[in-house]
């Protein structure tokens, strides 16, 4: 199925739960209401029609205003794709895991509470991965300013090649 | 008879342990020599490159995308190059795919000579590993010529390649694989077909092909569950509907069907399959451009695409987000390590602790790419 039905057929069965389908080039998307998040990954891994069988990819992007949850869901039997969103405030953003859906989400979801700061309510094992356990912040949040050490080890060059901190963006 | 008594103990294997392939920590809760669990834990080589690439801009970020898996790094660069000409609806020449695919092919074999050769290497065997080795330094002289260096390549370019083809370098390639292909048959010889080889491999850390799913096991490691799934067939991209080749998926001929001897089979075909494509790349090169023209000041247009590319790995995705200024506002790449590191920790229950090295040997697991 085109990625555009599939989403029209999840909308079909969860109505105003579905909050907003954009068929925005290159890739078509859903903003879902993340209440609902379980319930539709749910639906779609085990609709026969769908059979999103592969949470291919999850992460988070930081919009200054908003969080979002980005899921790339993949049927290998079926050879679709269908990407979900949801929107998060900046602050205490939560949302459900979907570990009990599909078990890679585990790990994607560690990176995501580590690198952009969203909690997963009901996940088994909520632990930073990639920065060091005792890190303050969360580096891909657009406002993250880098310490200047890190138990004693300086993070700042004595003489850097470009400054990017100042470079116009 | 009174059983036993016997203690748990808590082991701390890596981060500078020689099999752990870069900088990996397990913490390994063992009874003896039968792992209870081994909880990987992984971020000692975190760059945070993905936060880089929303400071470098579009063309700046070519090069720091071949420390995302400096072992596979074509892959790594084609993959940004394809995001972001799809962001901006790009089109590659036809001559600069053909030679994305011929270098990507050459990386591959490499990536899996590497890999291969490191699994024996781990098992307790050496020389095979200095075999693999010997072939990957002709490949990396090869793609030396081509690009100028030797691990991190930084060839590509979005829209094409930097570089065509050096004069008389198609001629090298040829009489390359002509050269690799009997080195196969002596690298079996060598190991593959060893007893104590296939009884350290077969029937370990069996994964099914449910599991390989769900837990988004990619590429070699997915084929050798049975699933034949390759993007370079399913999903193509690039130009390789242009050639014949086979996916070689694993059958469990050794022990179970998704074993670590099945993951290592699968590799073993893979190059040869590899060398298929390339000697028909390398008949059939077109000529004309390799690079589009593309603006020195990239600017693709609002918007956020992900494509998916079989890299040594398995299916690599870039997911890139653009807000319509030189500099992407997201930028994520989805490896096929990190899914496998992933699966580890349920595998080990009930492994022996030496199955262990087996085991990440067989996943073919890069540090720098499950920690970016």
């Amino acid at each position: 199925m085109e990625s555009l039905q599939i989403l029209e057929r999840v909308k079909n069965q969860f109505g105003d739960r579905i909050l907003e389908i954009s068929d925005h080039k290159p890739d078509s998307f859903a903003v879902i209401d993340p209440k609902a998040v379980v319930e539709i990954g749910k639906f779609m891994n085990q609709d026969p029609e769908l059979a999103m069988d592969c949470l291919s990819n999850e992460t988070g992007v930081d919009y200054k205003d908003r969080i979002e949850v980005v899921y790339h869901l993949f049927s290998y039997s079926k050879r679709h794709t269908a990407v979900l969103k949801v929107k998060l405030p900046r602050d205490n953003p939560s949302v459900a895991t979907l570990e009990g859906v599909w078990k890679s989400a585990n790990w994607m979801e560690r990176e995501i509470f580590d690198l952009i700061g969203v909690n997963f309510e009901g996940h088994s094992d909520m632990r930073r991965i990639l920065m060091p356990e005792d890190w303050i912040g969360h580096p891909q949040r657009k406002d993250f300013v880098e310490p200047a050490e890190y138990h004693g080890i300086s993070t700042v060059r004595e003489s850097p090649i470009i400054r990017l901190d100042t470079k116009k963006k | 008879m009174s059983t036993l008594h016997t203690e748990e103990m808590t082991l701390n294997m890596g981060p500078q342990h020689p099999s752990t392939h870069g900088v990996l920590r397990f913490v390994v809760r063992a009874d003896g020599e039968v792992m209870r669990e081994a909880i990987p834990d992984v971020g000692y080589l975190h760059r945070s490159i993905e936060k880089i690439a929303e400071k470098v801009g579009y063309h700046g970020f070519m090069p720091y995308t071949d420390r995302v898996d400096y072992v596979c790094a074509m892959f790594t660069n084609q993959g940004w190059g394809m995001a972001c000409e799809k962001l901006a609806n790009i089109e590659v020449p036809h001559r600069g795919e053909y030679c994305r695919v011929i270098a990507a092919e050459f990386n591959r074999i490499a990536s899996h000579l590497l890999s291969v050769g490191a699994m024996a290497m781990d098992i307790g065997a050496v020389t095979p590993f200095t075999h693999a080795i010997r072939e990957r330094e002709m490949i990396n002289d090869l793609i030396e010529e081509l690009c100028g260096a030797r691990l991190t390549f930084n060839y590509m370019r979005i829209g094409g390649v930097a570089w065509d083809l050096p004069p008389g370098w198609r001629e090298k390639a040829l009489a390359y694989l002509d050269h690799f292909d009997p080195i196969l048959e002596e690298y079996n010889a060598l190991i593959s077909w060893n007893k104590i080889y296939i009884e350290r491999l077969a029937n370990v850390g069996v994964i099914t092909p449910a599991e390989a799913i769900n837990y988004n096991l990619v590429g070699p490691n997915l084929r050798a569950c049975g699933i034949k799934w390759d993007i370079r067939k399913d999903i193509p991209y690039s130009v390789y509907p242009e050639f014949e080749f086979d996916v070689p998926i694993g059958d469990g001929h050794w022990g179970k069907l998704g074993d670590s001897m099945d993951r290592y089979v699968v590799r073993i075909r893979e190059m040869a399959e590899s060398s298929k494509i390339l000697r028909q790349a390398l008949q059939k090169i077109p000529g004309g451009p390799v690079l589009a023209k593309v603006a020195r000041n990239f600017k693709p247009p609002k918007g956020e695409c992900q494509i998916r590319l079989e890299s040594g790995r398995g299916d690599m995705g870039w997911y890139v987000v653009s807000d319509g200024t030189g500099y992407p506002w997201r930028v994520h790449v989805r490896t096929g390590s990190f899914a496998a590191m992933g699966i580890i920790q349920k595998l080990s229950a009930g492994l022996m602790i030496a199955d262990l090295v087996t085991l990440i040997a067989s996943l073919d697991v890069i540090a720098p790419e499950i920690d970016r």
